[in-house]
């Protein structure tokens, strides 16, 4: 049975231009390294601040953005670029419209990788998060940006099904979206042409709620939207399932879209924002839980009839598991988005926590599940070089998370309740310094955690590269981990 | 035939589907921001504002270039247990002039955004050279290199020009005499002192990083965290006021 109409056996294979996903999955698995390992290091230097080495080059400050944008743009912009290329391909039985403009999207997203972390190095920064890369970068992301919306479209206009598919409603929404975002919160002016510095437009109250607009939706349409599109392709296919209800993807869809948008105001409670934009934001935070856990079941109900595939297949597990990080991180973000929650959790390690719950577990799983998907099917293997590799991959990775979440959550909480305890005369009992001396341990455990997730990346990388040689490792494969000839 | 359902016809039009998206993601943006920009209840009606000085912005882009927002924030938020600790909650007022803000997200270090004239500047130059030296259970980095590199301010006019452009209300005697501000601020006998604190009152003016041979980053740095939080005057302010 064809789990939709758009089957690798069902055009002929000499229209895909797979060459570009090819690039982009080695981008992936490359910058996902990178960024892992940079987030190890920052991580022990919070536990050990001589490992900042004294260098402007090498301290946190500058090393933190290098972390962030390595694993969310580098890394996810990489497998999301690899992942929508070639769903968008296959969905719509015809090659993408311009092969040209697709490494062009793919050579000038590197570029802009490049620039903005040497910026970072270099302390070239317009001082807001997730939004660090200086004008001339933006500039430069928003012409390959366009350029990746037009192809899209103009590649969903040569489609030969008659339906968009949805993993491509979401995919399209990211793309449209980002470029919105972008647009709005990096508008600023040059001090000079030839100067990398430059002024935001925005100041003040306004733009902090600018900026936590655009970076809660980059959560939401970057790291969401996009994975969701990755999501509603990638189990089907490893399922070999079709996706459980149609009609809750339309719900899902539009809910999460209309929804997402209102919730950055959740970054800015009890600050200087006014308490009626606060007060949405904070509404629609606790909505957003509805269409996230929505889209969580029609994920995970995939497997309806095929639950037994979980025993044997690991990519299974990691997609599932993806999906289950995603509905625990989306329960807990609504949480922390009520205020009397957020008075708590807010400035610390919990958020850390609570976007690393989504990072590593959803975006880093869903991602790693799409790979191990594509990577046999890209280079011609029957199957990935070890099955066993992947089950090891899998649990160290897992316990990796486990350890910086749990590890961060009890930081988290416990800094919280540090920061506000009064003792029997009203005075407050801990001055801050106590707080950061009191949270050492679980910095220990964190980069622990981050360790093992590091590990179990250069596990994948190992295994990836010995399957793109062709090699299989001589152990018992289960009957789903083959792929069937096409 | 039925008519065809909206979703039907969106799902296969990809120009509408595109449209049709745009449209649903921007009701929530503007809903909550553009009233933000009218409504003038947003900002507080405070005195003491004022755009920073030429050597405080400088010191401002230190701060940035140094990514010290990723663990520090600047928001003293309206919570009991903050305002004892840092001081009165922020204003939207005391980030009127910020391009960009910087309220942060994260408390790795202390709130920042009262923390002029909490510690004096020697503490400051100890404090960059080495954290641990003044709090041993400090676990921030070494900022040894701001007290060693000169300051390169030949460009500050330009600065404030373009600052100017995004809405900071900046004059031309501010503009043209920006390069000589700086200077000034760094010492108490420059001939351009009173003009200067005239023109940006409540200054601070110091040899912040005690080496007067030359002007250093670490300079810059100071003369920015000295004036945190120090401009509102906070005795004529009523909050019953601002109530939004």
């Amino acid at each position: 049975m064809t789990v939709f109409a758009a089957d690798n056996t069902l055009a002929p294979k000499d229209e895909y231009q797979d060459g570009v996903v090819r690039a982009a999955t080695i981008a992936t698995v490359f910058w996902g390294i990178v960024g892992f390992s940079v987030g190890l290091l920052i991580a022990l230097q919070l536990a050990f601040p001589a490992l900042n080495f004294d260098l402007p080059w090498t301290s946190f400050g500058r090393l933190r953005p290098l972390h962030t944008s390595a694993v969310i743009f580098a890394f996810g912009g990489n497998a999301l670029l690899a992942t929508s290329f070639y769903s968008l391909m296959r969905t719509c039985r015809t090659g993408l419209a311009s092969e040209k403009a697709a490494w062009f999207v793919f050579w000038g997203y590197q570029l802009f990788i490049v620039m903005a972390a040497l910026g970072y190095v270099l302390g070239i920064t317009q001082g807001k998060e997730y939004a660090e890369p200086e004008w001339y970068v933006d500039l430069w992301l928003t012409i390959v940006w366009v350029v990746y919306l037009v192809l899209y479209i103009a590649t969903l206009k040569q489609r030969k099904e008659p339906h968009i598919y949805v993993s491509n409603w979401f995919y399209l929404a990211f793309i449209a979206t980002v470029a919105v975002l972008h647009l709005v919160n990096n508008a600023a002016v040059p001090v000079e042409i030839t100067s990398a510095k430059s002024y935001i437009v925005h100041a003040g109250v306004q733009d902090a709620l600018i900026q936590w607009w655009y970076a809660h939706n980059a959560v939401g349409f970057f790291l969401t939207a996009g994975f969701l599109g990755m999501m509603y392709y990638f189990v089907p296919k490893q399922t070999g399932r079709p996706v459980y209800s149609y009609r809750l993807s339309i719900v899902h869809f539009w809910s999460l879209i209309f929804l997402y948008i209102w919730a950055g105001p959740h970054h800015l409670l009890y600050t200087a924002l006014p308490d009626w934009v606060q007060t949405l934001g904070m509404t629609f935070s606790i909505m957003l839980w509805m269409p996230s856990w929505g889209g969580m079941i029609n994920g995970v109900m995939t497997l309806s009839g095929v639950w037994h595939k979980l025993r044997t297949d690991p990519i299974l597990w990691f997609m599932i598991s993806a999906l289950a990080f995603y509905g625990m991180s989306t329960f807990e973000g609504p949480m922390m988005s009520i205020k009397a929650v957020n008075a708590l959790s807010h400035y610390t390690d919990w958020t850390i926590g609570h976007v690393h719950s989504g990072a590593l577990g959803w975006v880093g799983f869903i991602s790693f599940g799409a790979i191990y998907y594509l990577v046999p099917r890209l280079w011609g293997a029957k199957r990935m070089y070890s099955v066993a590799l992947i089950r090891w991959h899998f649990w160290i990775a897992t316990i990796g998370i486990v350890l910086y979440i749990v590890a961060m959550w009890v930081s988290g909480i416990m800094e919280g309740l540090m920061w506000r305890e009064y003792d029997e005369l009203g005075f407050l009992v801990y001055s801050f310094i106590e707080t950061v001396e009191a949270k050492h341990p679980y910095y220990l455990i964190r980069a622990l955690g981050g360790l093992l997730y590091v590990l179990g990346s250069l596990i994948m990388a190992y295994n990836l590269i010995m399957t793109a040689k062709g090699k299989e490792r001589n152990e018992s494969i289960p009957e789903d981990a083959m792929i069937k000839a096409a | 035939m039925a008519k065809e359902s909206f979703q039907k016809k969106v799902e296969k039009n990809s120009v509408l589907l595109t449209v049709a998206t745009l449209i649903v993601i921007s009701i929530g943006g503007l809903v909550e921001i553009a009233p933000l920009f009218y409504l003038e209840s947003t900002i507080e009606k405070v005195k003491g504002m004022r755009p920073y000085t030429p050597l405080e912005l400088m010191g401002r882009e230190i701060y940035l270039r140094e990514g010290c927002y990723g663990c520090h924030s600047q928001q003293v938020r309206s919570l009991k247990d903050e305002v004892e600790r840092y001081g009165h909650y922020s204003l939207a007022a005391e980030s009127m002039y910020d391009h960009p803000f910087q309220w942060g997200s994260k408390r790795t270090g202390p709130d920042l955004a009262r923390v002029g004239g909490r510690y004096s500047n020697e503490w400051h130059v100890m404090h960059m050279n080495d954290p641990r030296s003044v709090v041993p259970e400090s676990i921030m980095p070494s900022y040894s290199w701001l007290g060693k590199t000169p300051l390169d301010y030949r460009k500050v006019s330009k600065y404030l020009e373009t600052q100017r452009t995004v809405g900071v209300p900046y004059d031309d005697t501010d503009i043209l005499m920006a390069f000589t501000d700086l200077e000034t601020q760094v010492n108490p006998d420059h001939e351009n002192y009173d003009a200067f604190m005239e023109r940006y009152p409540k200054a601070s003016v110091a040899d912040f990083d005690l080496n007067p041979d030359q002007i250093t980053e670490l300079d810059a740095l100071i003369a920015y965290m000295q004036m945190l939080g120090t401009l509102v005057d906070f005795t004529q302010y009523r909050p019953a006021d601002d109530y939004r």
